[in-house]
């Protein structure tokens, strides 16, 4: 292309576009590559996952076959119906659910309570109080581990869902920060006119802030969701009655002693049972996610 | 409530302000509870009990510093501390080059953008025990996936886990699966930065590397602090891969500073052991974040005015 132009001082005028042409095509060139990095990374990355589902749909045969199933043909779904045979699976998704169902319940109210307070109300030491509340965000949660596990020890909850689901109904530092940074952007006018008709401050909050705060309150009980559905530590330490477990810890009783690789297959359709909300969760209410996580990142 | 539309007299508007003043207070103190029965209360509890010699069974028994001096020779504690500082400085840089330039990357008018970014995002959001299993599977040294495809080349896989040497390298590979979630982090931050500032730097001549060392590193710093400090937190208290995976093994080499206490903590019951731990865990955070901090000064860059 570039070979039609002479020299470069004798015609500026053409020189000039040779340089951009050269440099459109090194920007092509560029933009090629991290294509191709990017499409490879993406196929590395979703790759695990999709050993997970395959592996779900083979024989107990098939995982120890050489050269190995890709693609397993014709694919064993029953495989999760005899999971639930092998473990209560079902019950597992119950108590699960219901942990997560009352967690983001309490999460919702008693977050957007007080960031309702910090971002509206004026009252003196406000701004301190908050501070110290919102501390707990870059605090180890292992530093509070052993006195709270004592404390619910001794108020007798141990082994029940109280010490996964009460303290949801206390706040907590991260929601509290995301729904008033929230809170703040909305105008104080619409507030004001509820005001003048006569509602209090609670029905403000009920009544004009929160249906305004749909968003905000759907990124809250997203995550919310996330992390409870997903929570191991907690359930590990609290709960010791095997029909009580979650599903994550469920999965990890059922996997047992870590030398076994015997049911992989049904190990695996188990773990896909975990992780099929999640995904579906994500997918729909992808907008929402990523502006909580972009917020929780760039905003902190 | 109904006649607080008339605020004519004086002293009506003090009382307006008393009852803001008292509902402000209604409105936190759930919060304000929680805070002090869940997190100050158990703050200080763990401090005293970490003075004293507890089993939960019988009452907590006073030993000063004992704990403390008896971490401070127990091999298992040094060696804990070892494996989580090598987790994380190997797992934290490695994730932040590799989120950073996937972001960069993924910042050019790439086509069907955001369906690659829902993939690479899809390991952040399944997190915890479905992972660790996956994981598990995958390197397994006979069957799983990863020694398969090295059997296609003709390579004899490690035997990964199951190996002291390969154990923790293996676990800050899994890691590294997760670096999308930060990718999605940076990308945002990259999408902020004004187009004038690359122009500018562009017409000064600084070429591409140049423009990222001096217009986007400086730019992002405060994205990447953020993530930095989070990431080390997180780091310190990395514990269903380890439990679930390896119980720490073999010959703890994956035996984490959290997997640690908690075995402490839940299987032998030294209550004030554990709190000890935990207590040495929040003073290392608390002065590796300070030095973060205090280094930002050098590296982070504010903006003199930052809209909101």
């Amino acid at each position: 292309m570039e070979r039609r132009v002479s020299t470069p001082s004798a015609r500026p005028k053409a020189a000039a576009l040779s340089w951009r042409r050269s440099r459109k095509a090194r920007g092509r060139l560029v933009y090629l590559a991290s294509y191709t990095v990017i499409v490879l990374g993406a196929i590395i990355v979703f790759f695990p996952l999709y050993w997970q589902i395959s592996t779900s749909l083979k024989t107990p045969q098939d995982l120890f076959r050489w050269p190995p199933v890709w693609v397993p043909i014709p694919p064993h779904p029953e495989n999760y119906l005899e999971v639930a045979n092998v473990v209560p699976l079902g019950q597992y998704i119950l108590n699960s659910a219901t942990i997560c169902a009352f967690s983001i319940l309490g999460t919702l109210l008693s977050c957007s309570l007080a960031a309702y307070g910090f971002a509206r109300l004026r009252f003196p030491g406000r701004d301190v109080i908050f501070l110290i509340l919102i501390s707990p965000m870059i605090l180890p949660g292992a530093v509070t581990l052993v006195a709270q596990f004592v404390m619910f020890q001794k108020l007798g909850w141990y082994n029940t869902y109280l010490p996964l689901i009460v303290p949801a109904y206390f706040g907590d530092a991260f929601f509290i920060f995301l729904l008033r940074q929230f809170f703040l952007g909305i105008p104080l006018e619409l507030e004001d006119a509820a005001r003048i008709d006569g509602a209090g401050f609670f029905g403000t909050y009920w009544r004009i802030i929160l249906p305004l705060a749909t968003p905000a309150l759907a990124t809250v009980a997203i995550f919310r969701f996330m992390w409870t559905w997903n929570d191991f530590f907690g359930p590990l330490v609290y709960l010791s009655d095997t029909r009580k477990f979650t599903l994550p810890l469920g999965l990890a009783f059922f996997q047992g002693s870590p030398h076994s690789t015997v049911q992989m297959h049904l190990l695996m359709a188990m773990a896909v049972v975990i992780v099929i909300p999640c995904a579906l969760v994500y997918f729909f209410a992808q907008r929402l996610f990523i502006q909580g996580i972009v917020f929780t990142g760039v905003k902190g | 409530m109904r006649a607080a539309t008339d605020s004519k007299v004086p002293p009506r508007i003090g009382s307006l302000q008393a009852r803001e003043a008292l509902f402000g207070y209604l409105f936190i103190l759930p919060a304000v509870l929680g805070f002090l029965i869940f997190i100050a209360g158990p703050i200080v509890a763990s401090l005293y009990f970490s003075l004293t010699d507890y089993k939960i069974i019988s009452a907590p028994n006073w030993v000063g510093l004992a704990n403390y001096t008896r971490l401070l020779k127990d091999p298992i504690f040094w060696q804990s501390l070892k494996v989580t500082l090598v987790y994380a400085v190997l797992s934290l840089p490695l994730g932040l080059v590799m989120s950073l330039s996937l972001a960069v990357l993924m910042n050019q008018k790439i086509r069907g953008i955001s369906f690659w970014r829902t993939v690479y995002y899809l390991p952040a959001v399944i997190s915890g025990a479905a992972v660790a299993v996956l994981w598990r599977w995958i390197l397994n040294p006979e069957f799983g996936l990863v020694n398969v495809l090295l059997k296609y080349l003709g390579i004899e896989g490690p035997k990964w886990l199951q190996d002291s040497r390969w154990a923790l390298p293996s676990l800050v590979m899994i890691s590294l699966w997760a670096v999308g979630g930060s990718m999605v982090i940076y990308l945002s931050g990259l999408q902020g930065i004004a187009t004038e500032l690359y122009e500018a730097a562009e017409m000064d001549g600084a070429g591409s590397w140049r423009r990222f060392v001096h217009v986007t590193i400086p730019m992002l710093s405060p994205v990447i602090f953020f993530n930095v400090v989070m990431g080390l937190i997180g780091a310190f208290q990395w514990f269903t891969e380890p439990f679930v995976m390896t119980r720490g093994g073999p010959s703890q080499s994956t035996l984490s500073y959290m997997l640690n206490l908690y075995n402490n903590a839940f299987q032998f019951f030294k209550m004030g052991y554990a709190s000890a731990m935990a207590w040495v865990l929040f003073v290392l955070v608390l002065l590796l974040t300070l030095a973060v901090f205090r280094s930002s000064p050098m590296w982070v860059h504010y903006e003199a005015q930052r809209g909101r």
